[in-house]
Formats: C-alpha cells, sequence, structure tokens
C-alpha cells in the first residue's frame, strides 16, 4: 500500500467531495427544472389536460436534442452559457452546468413517462368530483406517480456519478478525473482500482437508497 | 355544499333531462350517440343496458361533462350543464357523484383519504373533512378500513370506497358506470342492495349503466335499451321485461327471465297422433293475464293436450309474471289459433324450436 500515501488520501477524499457535489448539485437542479418540465410536457400532449402543440412540440424538440448530443460534446458546446452562468468554464462548479443541463433533458423524459403512467381513470374521477387542473397535477398526478419519480431519481443519480467522470475535460476534477491522471496518466492502477470501487460503493449506495425509497412509498 | 344557487330539488322536475345528445368521434369516425333524448325523475334508480360499443359510457360521461356533446342539451339538477363556465361546471360536478367500474381510487391515499379527496378539492377545511369522513366510512361498513390502501382491500371494498368517496360532497345524483362489472355476482348483489339503501336514505337519484340485464332486474326502477348510440326503448323495468319490442330487448331479456328446457325433456315427450302436431310454445304471463286459467282454457277452447314441460313464476319490482314452456299437441289450426288468441289476451308466445331453447326467444308480439 506505499502508494496510499496520505497526499493521495487528500487527493482521493477531495476527489470524492467533487463527485459528490457535482453529482448532487446536477441532480438537484434536474429535479427542479426537470420536474415542471415533464409536467409541462405531459400536460400539453395532444390528449392532455392542456393539448397545446405550439408548446409541447418545441419543448419536445430541445428536450431530445439535449438527449441526443454526446455529453463530452455537449460539455464543450455550451461553455459561453457556462461562462455566463458560472462565471468561469473551468472547474467543479463549471462542471455543474453541463451536468445539470443534460441531467434535467433526461431526468424529464424519465419524469414525463412515470407521469404518464399514472391511470387515466383516477384523472378522470377528479376530473368528475371537480378539480382543477392544477388540482390535478398536485394532488393526482405527482402523489400517485411518486414512487416512478423516486425511481427516475436514483436512476438520474446513477448515471450523473458517470457523466460526472467526464468533468476532468473541463477541469471539474472529482473520481473519474483522479482515476484518468493518475491510473492512466501516470500508470497507477492501485488509484484506478481504488477509484473504481468507490464508485461502485456510491452507486451501489444511490440505488439501494433509491430501491428502499420506492418501496416505502409504493402503496401498490 | 354547493356555492351557487340553483333551482332546489324538485320533484316535479327530471333530476336529468337529455335532448336530443349527438356525438361522434374523429370525423369520419364512430358515432357514439345519434340522437338521445332521455329524462331521469328525482329520487329513482334509473338504469341504461347495452351491448359494448352501444354508447352507454359516452351518454353517462355527457351528464357531468366528462365528455361533450357535439349537439344537443344536457340539464342536471336544474342546471343547464353546457352554458357553465369552467368554476360552474366544477361546482356542478360536485352534485354529482360518480362511480366507476374499475373504482379509480387513488393507490397513494389510505381509505379515509380517498373519500376525503372531493372534500379537499373543494376546498373543505381538515376538521370537517374527517368529520364527514367518519360519517361516511360506518354508511359503507368500511370504518375498519380506514387507514388501508386500495391495494390492500377486495374488489368490493374498493368500490364502498368509491361509492363513499362518490357521495362525500352530498350530491344529489350518483351516476354508475358499470360499477359492478368487475364484481362477482355476490359482491354485485351487496353493492346493489348499498346503492338502493343509500338512494333511500339520503334521496339521491341514480343513474347506472350496465350490459347485465339481472343489474336491472335487481334494483333499477326504469331503464332504457341503447344500441348504436340510440335509446331503441324505455319505460318502466316491468314493462320492457314482460313486453320487450325490440330484438336486441328480448335477447337482454332472455339473459335473465329466459329458461331452458333441459336437453333430454324433448325426447321424452310423448309423439304426437297421425293428423296432429306437437309445438313447443314458450309462454310469458304477466300482469292480469297471469291470474287467468289460461292453459286450462286454451285446452277447452282449441281442443289441444297441452303438456308443461317447464316453469317458473319470477317477480320485477314485487310485480309477479310467469315463464312457461308448454308442448301443444293438435291440428296445426288449432295450435295457431291458440297462439293468437293468447297473444289477444296479452301474453307473450314464442314458438320454441327444440334445437334452440336454451334462451327463450320471444317472437316480435
Ligand atoms: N375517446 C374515444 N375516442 C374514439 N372513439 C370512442 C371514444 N370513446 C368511445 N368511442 C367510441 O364510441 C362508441 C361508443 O363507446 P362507449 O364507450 O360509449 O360504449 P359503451 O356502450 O360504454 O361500451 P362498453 O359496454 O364496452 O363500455 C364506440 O364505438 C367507441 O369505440
Ligand atoms: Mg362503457
Amino acid at each position: 500500500m506505499t502508494w496510499l500515501t496520505p497526499a493521495m488520501q487528500d487527493l482521493l477524499i477531495e476527489a470524492s467531495w467533487q463527485t459528490m457535489l457535482m453529482v448532487g448539485a446536477a441532480a438537484g437542479i434536474a429535479i427542479l427544472l426537470g420536474l415542471p418540465l415533464a409536467l409541462l410536457l405531459l400536460v400539453t400532449a395532444p390528449g392532455g389536460l392542456a393539448p397545446n402543440a405550439a408548446v409541447n412540440r418545441p419543448l419536445g424538440l430541445v428536450v431530445n436534442a439535449i438527449r441526443s448530443t454526446p455529453f463530452i460534446i455537449l460539455m464543450v458546446a455550451i461553455v459561453p452559457f457556462t461562462r455566463l452562468v458560472a462565471g468561469t468554464s473551468i472547474g467543479t462548479t463549471a462542471a455543474i452546468v453541463p451536468l445539470a443541463l443534460a441531467a434535467t433533458a433526461f431526468i424529464a423524459r424519465l419524469f414525463e413517462n412515470a407521469l404518464r403512467e399514472v391511470d387515466r381513470g383516477v384523472i378522470e374521477a377528479a376530473r368528475a368530483m371537480g378539480a382543477t387542473r392544477l388540482q390535478i397535477v398536485w394532488k393526482v398526478l405527482v402523489p400517485e406517480a411518486l414512487p416512478g419519480l423516486v425511481a427516475a431519481v436514483t436512476v438520474t443519480l446513477v448515471s450523473l456519478v458517470g457523466y460526472s467522470a467526464m468533468a476532468g475535460a473541463v477541469g471539474g476534477g472529482g473520481l473519474g478525473d483522479l482515476g484518468i491522471r493518475f491510473g492512466y496518466q501516470r500508470f497507477m492502477p492501485e488509484v484506478m482500482a481504488i477509484v473504481v470501487v468507490i464508485l461502485i460503493l456510491f452507486v451501489q449506495g444511490l440505488q439501494s437508497l433509491g430501491d428502499w425509497l420506492v418501496r416505502r412509498l409504493s402503496h401498490r | 355544499m354547493s356555492p351557487e344557487p340553483f333551482a332546489e330539488a324538485d320533484p316535479s322536475r327530471p333530476a336529468i333531462r337529455l335532448t336530443d345528445l349527438r356525438r361522434r368521434f374523429g370525423a369520419t369516425g364512430a358515432v357514439a350517440l345519434d340522437g338521445v333524448s332521455l329524462e331521469v325523475a328525482p329520487g329513482e334508480i334509473f338504469g341504461i343496458v347495452g351491448r359494448s360499443g352501444a354508447g352507454k359510457s359516452t351518454l353517462i360521461r355527457c351528464v357531468n361533462l366528462l365528455e361533450r356533446p357535439d349537439s344537443g342539451e344536457v340539464e342536471v339538477l336544474g342546471r343547464n350543464m353546457l352554458a357553465l363556465d369552467e368554476s360552474g361546471l366544477r361546482a356542478a360536478r360536485r352534485d354529482i357523484g360518480m362511480v366507476f367500474q374499475h373504482f379509480n381510487l387513488l393507490a397513494s391515499r389510505t381509505v379515509a383519504g380517498n373519500v376525503a379527496f372531493p372534500l379537499e378539492v373543494a376546498g373543505v377545511p381538515r376538521a370537517e373533512r374527517e368529520a364527514r369522513v367518519a360519517e361516511l366510512l360506518p354508511l359503507v361498513g368500511l370504518e375498519a378500513k380506514r387507514d388501508a390502501y386500495p391495494a390492500q382491500l377486495s374488489g368490493g371494498q374498493k368500490q364502498r370506497v368509491g361509492i363513499a368517496r362518490a357521495l362525500a360532497s352530498r350530491p344529489r345524483l350518483l351516476l354508475c358506470d358499470e360499477a359492478t362489472s368487475a364484481l362477482d355476482p355476490e359482491t354485485t348483489a351487496e353493492i346493489l342492495s348499498l346503492v338502493r339503501s343509500l338512494r333511500d336514505r339520503l334521496d339521491l337519484t341514480v343513474l347506472l349503466i350496465t350490459h347485465e340485464m339481472a343489474v336491472v332486474k335487481a334494483i333499477c326502477d326504469r331503464v332504457a335499451v341503447m344500441e348504436a348510440g340510440r335509446v331503441i326503448e324505455a319505460g318502466r323495468v316491468f314493462d320492457v321485461f314482460t313486453r320487450p319490442r325490440t330484438a336486441t330487448t328480448r335477447s337482454f331479456v332472455a339473459e335473465v327471465i329466459g329458461h331452458s328446457v333441459p336437453a333430454g325433456t324433448i325426447a321424452r315427450l310423448p309423439e304426437p297422433r297421425p293428423q296432429e302436431v306437437r309445438r313447443l310454445l314458450q309462454v310469458l304471463f304477466a300482469g292480469p293475464s297471469s291470474t287467468r286459467a289460461v292453459v286450462s282454457e286454451v285446452s277447452r277452447r282449441f281442443g289441444l293436450d297441452l303438456n308443461i314441460v317447464s316453469g317458473r313464476i319470477d317477480a320485477i319490482g314485487g310485480e309477479p309474471f310467469g315463464v312457461m314452456t308448454l308442448a301443444a299437441y293438435g291440428p296445426p289450426d288449432q295450435i295457431d289459433g291458440a297462439i293468437q288468441w293468447m297473444r289477444s289476451i296479452g301474453i307473450e308466445v314464442a314458438e320454441a324450436v327444440p334445437e334452440e331453447t336454451a334462451q327463450m326467444k320471444l317472437e316480435a308480439a
């Protein structure tokens, strides 16, 4: 274990922290933006609560465009935007911007699917009881879809852990970056290995937590 | 409950009046409603029967405007529904409870939470909501299941929750779209008697849709039969059952009051003598004719031998009627005469071909 010097330990801890920060912040932003976006996509879809092609089409297009752009390209392509939002285009904070953007588009579609799963009959019952559209959204759609929404958050978090490894490209740091710099570029396979182990633990932890929450929330 | 003033329950005024409703899906699509007019009196249980696709659901959904008719008029509890704006419509809907075939309960809410939902939506304060839920659960026999989730309930229990929920905002009209179709016969009977007792206790008007005549027979006062988007027959249940005027109604009625003749029975009947024929007649007595000694009178008047193959007495809403299969032996013209005479005194007569005695097929009277 000669390679695990105190300096390396510090690097690992710092990188773990950076990964958690990037994943956590990007996921938080994605949830906050993705849920309204998903609701808007669902509600304005043909046959939705308030069908509106003029809103639905362009919105769907943008979401799909973001989702189909490879993350590494997205990160570079939106540098001007990143600079505008984060004040810099380099570093962990700057990496959060493209991560959040990609995750928002990603989670919006997952949320949309989860919300679409809500039984039409239940929505109809709410309409028959005199519920407003807003009440249907917040008292029916969201609570009924909650287990599915939580599962979507879990999937997004796990994907973000993977995406965050590419953040090194904009100097974002994090575990993936550390693994590449030391493990690959400086030929320290042990570092690569421990990075991978920590990432696996991260993902496992997130997945277990997510599954547990879904089970708790689901009354089916 | 309702924030808006409107005509109070007036027994002389129909609870529902539908006038010439038309609804077509898509420019070239199916015509779901093809000019339906209907009146439902306050306090009655009105049934609508019809085969799948007849337009029943579309019709009942037009009552609370879950579906908007292309044309026609919808008057419910004194309101012209089609003239209401969004908030007026929401208020009107709170006066109309609805129960669904697949219950449509919120899986994320407990029984109490589901029953409280319409009150929550209406902005009723929490304490009042809880009091109302505590009142409603015993009404449907679910006090013990207050905190259960729908997934933990049987179909019958789920429908009880559905009914309690539909009644939460004290509606005066209850719409039931195939409310018992997902339930077994025993549970169906339970739910139906619950609906009837609630009607009696709460002064409700009930409009219910079903494809089962047994449901109509069990609780409806009046019935309309739908086919291809039209009402083809409507009236008191007893009248429609005992004097069906269309082939569709007849086949529906046969499901409930038809009776089959056991296969071997025909074979064991005596053969007719030379010059005579044997014909199987299915007769239905209702109203005054049921009290007459028809069998012996026919026998005497037309010189026929009548062999009673099977028969039973039934009642709809307390009014008795009888169904009987007779084997008539005699000259063909005498049998024809007997059939005509029976029809002339209001008895439904159908000739049964032995091969098709599985269900009684009454001929057009
Ligand atoms: N939303 C819809 N879009 C297109 N067609 C529809 C829609 N709803 C009903 N229809 C059509 O309208 C006709 C009447 O349907 P409706 O659901 O009212 O029948 P129903 O009598 O309730 O049948 P069931 O007993 O199967 O429930 C059918 O031909 C059906 O296909
Ligand atoms: Mg239907």
